[in-house]
This record gives C-alpha cells, sequence and structure tokens, in this order.
C-alpha cells in the first residue's frame, strides 16, 4: 500500500509526498496519534498529492502519516439501509457513541448481527450477471433483492445457492463461478463508488406518468413523473423545506431518500421525531420505515457534503434496480455548490462566476442525469425521481446554480417572495414555474388514460386564467377600482379561485395536506367550471363580496374529509349560490 | 495566556502583512495558539516548514526579531460554575477585576452535536412581545437574529427579550459594540437583578476587529458548558454578527483568498453555521438558544451577510418603525420564525395559528389598501375597515413595547377581528370562529 507524509496544511486541503502510486479520488486516512481522518485525493501533481480532509484538521501536524487504501468513495449495499440515519460519508449515526461527534469515530452502514429471511429466486445451474437478482429478503415492507454486485458485468453461472432461511449480511448466500472457472462467493452486500452511474440497465425511456405528491400545485399545474428531475430554488423564508418534507411524507413513492445537505440540524431533527410517528398513507405502516435519511447538517465537515447528496444518489439507484419507485430528496444543492467552491478555492483554481468552479454545470448535469424510469435487464422497471432544492444568494435566480439547474432539470418550481410575504403557501410562483412533462405527448396520453380526457387541455386553461387574471389585476392597479370595465373585476378574481383554491395549500392541516390526485381531479373541474362560467354584476365591489364567498366555501371543502357530510354541505352551498348568480 | 518554562523561542519572522506573520518552525499543529512578542496569535496555514500565524491584535510594531512561543494548544475557555456573573474578553481572560477562573480547560470550536442525539425543540421562550410571541413565536434550541439597520434600538430590544425570557444563563456576546452599550448591557442586567446568571464575552470597538473572531466560539463553549452538562436553559446573544463576518472577510483577504460575493469569503456560510448551529436542545434537558443581532445596509437582505444568515438561521426578526403609530414594531411580513408551529396551537390555544395568519393577511390588506390611496384611488368600505384594523393591530399587537401572555393576544386579535370584520372575512375555519368569535358592536 502506498504511504505518504503530510508536507502542507490549509484549513482541510493538505498536500501529501507519497512514495508510490495513489489514485484519482481514492481515500486515505492520516494518522494523527490514536486517530485515524479520512480523506479524499483530489489532485495529483508530481508525488505531491492534494487531498480534502473530512473532519477537522486542527492539530493536524506536518510530517503526520498517511495510509492509501486504493480504494474510491464507495456506498455498502445492502438489506437494512432503510430507516436508518447516515451522514455524508454513511455512517450510521445512530450507532456513534456520545452527544457529540467524535473526530476519527466511523460506524459500519448496515447491522452485522441483524438476520434477514433469504429466499433464494434462482437455481444451481442459471446463467447471471451483475444486478440479477439472486433472492429475495422482506426489508419493513419491501421485497429487498439481492442482487449479483454490479461491479460484476461478465457472465457467470450459479454453483451453489442458500436454501431459504435466515442470514446476516456477512454470510455467503451463494456462489458463482466465472468464465475461467473461477469459483467467487457472494454475500448479500456489495459496494459501489458513489462518484460513478449505476447504469446496469437495459434502457432509460421518457417518463410518462404522474409521480403524485399530494401537492395541488405540483400535482395539478406542474406535474411531476416517475422518473422525473425538478429543482426547487428560492429565497430563505420562502418554504423551500417545508415544501420538500410535504413531498417526503405524501408522495406517491415505494421509497423516499432524503439528504440534507448543509442545512439546519433542527430540520433534520423533525425528520427524526415525526416520521417514526407519521403513517404513510398508502401502507398503514410509519413513515420512517420507508426512509433512508443522509444528513450532513452545516455544522458538519464541509467535504463529507459534497459525499452525501452521491451517497443519497447512489442508495436511491440501488433500490431501483430492484424494480421500485424511489424519490430522492436533496435539501440543498447550492450549499453541495459551495462546498465545490471552497475547495476550489483553496487549490487555487482559476475561478468562474461567483468564484464557483469553471465545472460547476458539468457536475450538476452529471448528477441530475442519473435520475430516470429505467427498464431493468430483467425486463422490470424501476425509478430514481430526483428534486433538489436551490438557495440562490440574495434570492436572485441570475446565480450559477440556478442557472446551471435549470438546464437540466425538466420542472422549475420557483418559490416566490411576493407569494410566501402573503402567506399564499406554498409559495410556488404558477406562471413562472414550469414542468416540461406537461407537453410530453407521453405524459399527455397517460393522463388522457388515468386522470381526465382532455386533462392537459385544462390545465393549461387554467394558467390561462390566471395569466389573464394578473393582466387584469395590473389594469386594476394602474387605473383604480372604478376605472375598468367590471368584468376585469371579474378576471381577476376568478384567478383568485384558482390560486386559493388549487394552488394554495395548508401544509399543517392533516386533510389538506395530502390531496390525492381523484381529489384534485374533482376540485379542478369545479374551479374551471366556475372560471368558464359568465357573470355578470353591477357593481365590482359585489364581485369582491361574491368571490370572497365562494372562495370560503371552497376553502372549507378542502379542509373538510373528501366527499364526507361536510364536504357536501359546503359544496351544495356554493352551487346554490352559483345558480342564483349565473348570467 | 503565561509563557511556561523551556518552551522553544523563535525570533525570525519571515513575512509580515497586516494581520499575520510567517516563521519556519517545525512540530507545529493546525490552530495551534502562539505569542507574538506577547499578542495572542493562531497558526492558520502550514507549508513545509513555514508556519503562517494571524496576529489577533494586528501587527502593528511588529518585529522581524519578535519573541513567539508555540502552545500546543488551540484556543481554550476555562469553564467552571464561577463564570456566572463574570465579564471576560475574547480570550477568555476577566475583564472586571474579579479573580480568574480556576476551572477545567475545554478548547473553543469543539465537535458538532451529533444530529440524531438532539431533541426537537418544543419548549416555548415567552418575550410578552406579541410581534414575537403571537407572529414569530420563539422556542428553546431556536437561532434567530434581529435583522435591522444600525440607527434602530436592537440592543436594548435585546436585553429586553433576554432579560423576559425564562432563561437559566444568559450569555452576551458582544463584538465591535460599542464602550457605551456595553456599559449599557452591563447596567441593565445589574439593575434587573440578574447579574448573577449573565456571562459577558465582550470586544468593544476599542479592541482589535480581528479579535471579534473569537468571541462567538467563547460563548458558544461557554453555553455547552452550562446546557450539557448543568442541563441548563441557556440563552446566547450575539451582537453585532456582520461586524464579525466584516472580520472573517478582512482575514480571509490577507490570506489571498479568492472573494465571492460583496468581498465576504467562500466559506462565509459555513463559518456562520458552525456558530449558529451551536443553538440545539439537549437530550437531557439543557438547551441553548441563540438570538443574534445581524446590522444591515438600508435594510438590504440580499447582501451576503444577511442572505446567508438567513439560510443558517430559524427565521429572522425584522424591526421597523411604524410611522403611523410612532413606534418600533417587529415587521409582520418580512419576520418569520421556524420552529413556531413546533408550540402554536399545540404548546398554545389551538386558535393560534389560524389567528396568527388571518390577523397578518388582514394587515397585508391593509397595506395594499394604503398603496391605493398613496397613488389616488379610491378605497372601498372595506379598504377603510382594514386601514382601521391595521392602526389598532400595530398599536395592540406589533409594537415593541407591548408585554402581554398570550392568551391575552389571541384575545386582542379576535376583539379587533370582530369589530372591523365579518366572519366569512377571516377565512380562519368555522369550527375555530365559532369557538372564539365574539360579537362586538362595529364601530361606524
Amino acid at each position: 500500500m502506498t504511504k505518504g507524509i503530510v508536507t502542507s496544511i490549509v484549513s482541510n486541503l493538505l498536500t501529501i509526498r507519497v512514495d508510490g502510486p495513489v489514485v484519482q479520488n481514492e481515500i486515505c486516512y492520516v494518522v494523527h496519534g490514536e486517530e485515524k481522518l479520512m480523506s479524499e485525493v483530489i489532485r495529483v501533481n508530481g508525488d505531491t498529492t492534494y487531498a480534502q480532509v473530512y473532519e477537522s484538521t486542527r492539530g493536524l501536524q506536518v510530517g503526520n502519516e498517511v495510509e492509501f487504501t486504493s480504494e474510491m468513495l464507495e456506498v455498502t449495499l445492502g438489506p437494512g439501509l432503510l430507516s436508518k440515519n447516515y451522514d455524508g460519508l454513511q455512517n450510521d449515526l445512530d450507532a456513534l457513541s456520545g452527544t457529540f461527534l467524535k473526530r476519527g469515530e466511523y460506524a459500519n452502514p448496515l447491522d452485522d448481527g441483524k438476520k434477514f429471511d433469504f429466499k433464494p429466486l434462482v437455481s444451481v445451474g442459471d446463467h447471471v450477471t451483475g444486478s440479477d437478482w439472486l433472492g429475495n429478503v422482506t426489508e419493513n415492507w419491501i421485497e429487498h433483492k439481492i442482487m449479483v454486485p454490479f461491479k460484476m458485468r461478465s457472465a457467470y453461472e450459479i454453483t451453489w445457492i442458500a436454501e431459504a432461511g435466515d442470514y446476516t449480511v456477512e454470510e455467503v448466500i451463494a456462489k458463482v463461478k466465472d468464465k475461467n472457472g473461477e469459483e467467487i462467493p457472494l454475500t448479500m452486500t456489495q459496494k459501489w463508488p458513489i462518484k460513478l452511474a449505476l447504469d446496469v440497465y437495459k434502457r432509460k425511456p421518457r417518463p410518462d406518468r404522474l409521480l403524485q405528491t399530494g401537492v395541488r400545485a405540483i400535482d395539478t399545474f406542474n406535474p411531476m413523473t416517475e422518473g422525473g428531475t425538478g429543482f426547487i430554488p428560492g429565497p430563505f423564508g420562502a418554504g423551500k423545506t417545508v415544501l420538500q418534507h410535504a413531498l417526503a411524507k405524501n408522495a406517491d413513492a415505494d421509497l423516499i431518500i432524503m439528504t440534507a445537505c448543509g442545512e439546519r440540524a433542527n430540520e433534520v431533527v423533525e425528520i427524526f421525531t415525526e416520521f417514526p410517528e407519521l403513517e404513510d398513507p398508502r401502507t398503514g405502516r410509519k413513515l420512517q420505515e420507508r426512509t433512508t435519511i443522509v444528513c450532513n447538517t452545516s455544522n458538519m465537515p464541509v467535504a463529507a457534503r459534497e459525499a452525501s447528496v452521491y451517497v443519497g444518489m447512489t442508495i436511491a439507484e440501488y433500490y431501483r434496480n430492484m424494480g421500485l419507485k424511489v424519490l430522492l430528496l436533496a435539501d440543498s444543492t447550492s450549499r453541495w455548490a459551495q462546498a465545490l467552491r471552497e475547495m476550489s478555492n483553496r487549490l487555487e483554481e482559476l475561478p468562474g462566476p461567483d468564484a464557483y468552479p469553471m465545472d460547476l454545470s458539468a457536475i450538476i448535469a452529471n448528477f441530475y442525469s442519473r435520475a430516470g424510469y429505467v427498464e431493468l435487464l430483467n425486463g422490470h422497471e424501476g425509478s430514481v425521481t430526483f428534486i433538489g432544492t436551490v438557495s440562490p444568494a440574495g434570492g436572485n435566480l441570475k446565480e450559477p446554480v440556478t442557472e446551471s439547474t435549470r438546464k437540466v432539470a425538466r420542472c422549475f418550481y420557483a418559490l416566490a417572495q411576493k407569494r410566501a410575504d402573503a402567506k399564499r403557501y406554498p409559495a410556488i410562483e404558477p406562471l413562472d414555474s414550469y414542468s416540461k412533462y406537461l407537453e410530453y405527448p407521453e405524459f399527455e396520453s397517460w393522463s388522457k388514460e388515468n386522470i381526465h380526457e382532455n386533462w392537459v387541455e385544462i390545465v393549461n386553461r387554467a394558467k390561462d386564467f390566471v395569466r389573464q387574471g394578473e393582466e387584469a389585476n395590473d389594469q386594476i392597479n394602474i387605473l383604480g377600482d372604478d376605472a375598468v370595465p367590471v368584468e376585469y373585476h371579474v378576471q381577476f378574481w376568478k384567478r383568485e379561485v384558482i390560486d386559493f383554491i388549487i394552488l394554495q395549500q395548508d401544509a399543517f392541516d392533516k386533510i389538506d395536506q395530502n390531496c390525492p390526485i381523484d381529489r384534485q381531479r374533482y376540485m379542478m373541474l369545479k374551479v374551471i367550471n366556475i372560471c368558464d362560467t359568465p357573470f355578470e354584476f353591477d357593481h365590482f365591489e359585489q364581485v369582491n363580496d361574491f368571490f370572497k364567498k365562494v372562495i370560503n366555501l371552497m376553502k372549507q371543502m378542502n379542509y373538510a374529509e373528501f366527499e364526507s357530510d361536510d364536504f357536501k354541505k359546503y359544496e351544495q352551498e356554493l352551487d346554490e349560490m352559483m345558480t342564483v348568480t349565473e348570467a | 495566556m503565561a509563557t511556561k518554562a523551556f518552551q522553544k523561542i523563535y525570533t525570525k519572522l519571515s513575512n509580515i502583512t497586516k494581520a499575520t506573520c510567517s516563521l519556519k518552525a517545525s512540530g507545529i499543529g493546525y490552530e495551534e495558539m502562539a505569542l507574538v512578542d506577547g499578542r495572542e496569535a493562531q497558526v492558520v496555514k502550514v507549508v513545509g516548514d513555514e508556519v503562517t500565524l494571524q496576529i489577533f491584535q494586528g501587527t502593528e510594531g511588529v518585529a522581524t526579531n519578535a519573541e513567539v512561543v508555540f502552545l500546543g494548544k488551540p484556543p481554550t475557555l476555562k469553564v467552571g460554575p464561577e463564570l456566572a456573573g463574570r465579564f471576560f474578553n475574547a480570550y477568555g481572560e476577566p475583564i472586571d477585576d474579579g479573580p480568574d477562573i480556576e476551572g477545567d480547560e475545554r478548547a473553543i470550536g469543539g465537535p458538532s452535536l451529533n444530529p440524531v442525539r438532539r431533541k426537537q425543540p418544543t419548549e416555548l421562550i415567552s418575550t410578552g412581545i406579541a410581534g414575537i410571541d403571537l407572529n414569530n413565536t420563539i422556542v428553546t434550541g431556536q437561532k434567530i437574529p434581529f435583522f435591522a439597520d444600525p440607527d434602530q434600538p436592537y440592543n436594548s430590544v435585546l436585553a429586553e427579550v433576554a432579560l423576559r425570557a425564562d432563561a437559566d444563563k444568559i450569555i452576551l456576546g458582544g463584538m465591535g459594540i460599542s464602550n457605551d452599550d456595553y456599559l449599557f448591557f452591563k447596567d441593565r442586567f445589574t439593575n434587573a437583578g440578574a447579574l448573577d446568571k449573565i456571562i459577558s464575552f465582550v470586544n468593544t470597538f476599542n479592541n482589535p476587529s480581528i479579535e471579534r473572531l473569537l468571541i462567538p466560539d467563547m460563548a458558544c463553549t461557554a453555553a455547552e458548558y452550562f446546557a450539557s452538562e448543568h442541563n441548563e436553559k441557556v440563552l446566547v446573544l450575539l451582537t453585532d454578527m456582520t461586524l464579525y463576518a466584516d472580520a472573517l472577510a478582512i482575514v480571509s483577504n490577507k490570506m489571498d483568498q479568492i472573494p465571492s460575493k460583496d468581498s465576504m469569503p467562500g466559506s462565509l456560510y459555513s463559518d456562520l453555521a458552525k456558530i449558529y448551529e451551536k443553538a440545539a436542545q439537549f437530550p437531557e434537558g439543557g438547551s441553548i438558544t441563540i438570538i443574534a443581532v445581524t446590522t444591515l445596509n438600508e435594510g438590504d437582505i440580499t447582501h451576503a451577510i444577511p442572505d446567508n444568515t438567513g439560510y443558517i438561521t430559524e427565521g429572522q426578526l425584522f424591526l421597523r418603525r411604524d410611522t403611523d403609530i410612532g413606534k418600533v414594531i417587529v415587521d409582520p411580513f418580512r419576520s418569520l420564525s421556524r420552529l413556531k408551529q413546533n408550540v402554536q396551537g399545540k404548546k398554545t390555544r389551538e386558535d393560534h395559528p389560524q389567528v396568527m395568519n388571518a390577523g397578518i393577511r388582514l394587515f397585508a390588506d391593509a397595506m395594499n389598501a394604503r398603496t391605493k390611496r398613496e397613488n389616488g384611488f379610491d378605497l372601498t368600505e372595506y379598504d377603510e375597515r382594514c386601514l382601521d384594523y391595521a392602526l389598532e393591530y400595530s398599536e395592540k399587537l406589533l409594537a415593541i413595547d407591548v408585554n402581554i401572555k398570550i392568551d391575552e393576544m389571541l384575545d386582542t386579535a379576535w376583539m379587533l377581528f370582530a369589530k372591523y370584520f365579518q366572519r366569512h372575512e377571516i377565512g380562519i375555519k368555522d369550527e375555530i370562529v365559532s369557538k372564539y368569535w365574539k360579537e362586538v358592536k362595529k364601530s361606524d
């Protein structure tokens, strides 16, 4: 193994003089007394190697010894990943001792002793290759597939397979032989380097179906698809995190990987506290059972922040290859970009815009491209849907991280300060935001069959009503209430109905927080019907009065259990009002 | 910090800048403290045998043959129960003529709390100020700054909040505060009879600015001692964090780092986060709550300092002078406490969240009406009612001099709703309106 000696220290960047070969991005450990501090090689220049330390470098000295591993940073994949809380380097946070994190203490990602009930899916003599399913174990409520390690890309023959029974993740459950006749034992765990896309699948078709999130402003107005990508930029206080938590709670995915990347610790604590209690509406089990959290909060070492998003993505890809629908959330990708910036700065690279590294947009594009709906080698289908938040400096969307992300993400959910100030939550700006999937013919035909035959057209019409209403509002503001035709006020208030009833949603109300697509369709048709109705009023104050009542009734409908007596009571009251007023 | 016997003394500086000096030395640990001609300094860079030191007091008058002694340890603070009631400088040395602290020596800026060991902050801190308790409720373990222009009375508000909040210890970290403000804090705390629970680390603006960099870590180290080891409820006050960030920028500039937005170092976010994230609810019941002050330049929150702060802290409180009532209010639109939903309607009355939202929404309607009036348009009858409501809402609830219990705040809000509005105009769930709506005679 290659060894080295530290020759300089600036913050968490070390230069190391090495005595043998090193691999770009390989992991090395700096020996400091009893501690061994994990680091990553990020540049090599002659026999000088640059490494970023994943920990505080306080007290390190020039002359400290460094041990190289010749392996890149890899995640450990196997049963037991679900419900775990990891740090950015996949240490099991619950397994670490003490209240404070100790430098140089690392914890195994999987439980060594825990047994899983293995059921084989292959027999001796079967031919397999990387990612083929060898067997099943039950993990929480999902059928966790034990796969041939992804790194084994050629053809193998099964020579032995364990009988159904309980095994730990370290026990051999199968043996295969390669074309040279060499036997390879396999366990239920395998490793994969986080920076490489897990690309063992047949093909990646265009996404076509809705990924329900329960948020009307997304599902109805700017839908996300299974295997789609999206991002949520917004100034602080606009509700990014509340929105991401709402997605994590209600999204119709088999499992959720949440990456808390350089954000507030108390937000993660909220998940730690609530998810073991909250019920998953689809399975009746606890939300925690379908969630894995990768958390590198803002006060944890910066270098591991970058790793955390990749760790989350690799775990998501692993479950995708079991034929599952995975939703990956990352809050916030800006913090990851800032970690890149800090390091680029220390390496004295020539800076790009706002001192970010020049290849920032390539790095972001590369990461987003790992999401997708895939057809696996065995014909099953799985998906990784990725939604990241972006925290633009000063709320200004013309900054490098937002711009680079906008080029690659298909959905854009712009959170507007103005809406947040007016407490119109979620603060997703209806017209600036977009979902490219609305234009996909694949999505249109899927929605015809599964939502409504004219769904996309209805949604686009609703957007037109919003646009018209905003234009009318501008005129009213310029000319005054009296100086514009009463019709302008009607147009404005139709927009407000869409805003209050479809776009706004109470994330803290137990009914309203999650709105299934059937209910969304019902309300949307109701709203569009009101928008299509011609009204005649004598005076604009009548318009205000009438629509305020409409909004109030429909809001009460949103708060009521769908199709309950209360719901119907408000609906009836609304219908009566409509018949009286119709022109 | 005194030198010990048998320490190696270096006497040849190879390089001196405004804030740093370099010399050849070996066996030096990163972030280790040193004395250069008796001035405190810290290792910020080691390349081969060349060590760069940041001298906190500045390098004015430092000679190339100055005596340099390395202390073999990072900056430390001696902690113990006797910290209470004392005043210290940025190095943790007493400045109040009291005895030295005999206690356990701790490295400041210690490791982070394991996130899974934190508890969710769920305990209310009431201040009596409705702009905070009603609209932006603060919780133990939270971190929240006041965003204020330099001419606003933020330090007196800070002192008031600290004294009204029921905390076991109050730790003041003063960075670049004026000597007058330092004396104000001292008098205010003494007069309130609260001196025995106050600990102060103070760098006034007569002191060298780089020293400020040590203040937050000193304050947080003391806070961690009381919160984690004595399970106390600790409130940390940091004023002014803008001056702290300015000091960071100076150092980074002297170290030839490429500046990012607003000449701030690229690591500003992480640097601030390390401090603010010390706020925590500990599993055994202790807590650290941080209330800071970030001064703004003419209310500009897009500047890198308030902007990064906003992304780190759990909300922000804006002070603003309401010219209609002639008082300072907590701005209801731009202020936000992110942890308020942990307690609102749970530890407080069930109607709290909806009353808060309705109150602010109606206040927003009033602001729209005012814009209309300023543009010379006729106001509707609803607009007029909103304006009347806003005036009374500012006076009775938003003003900083309000000091009432939360239930009283809620009752006041219901009274105002009923006085100026119809039930359907306030947009609150029917079952709540039915329970709390109190019909009053409308003012005509």
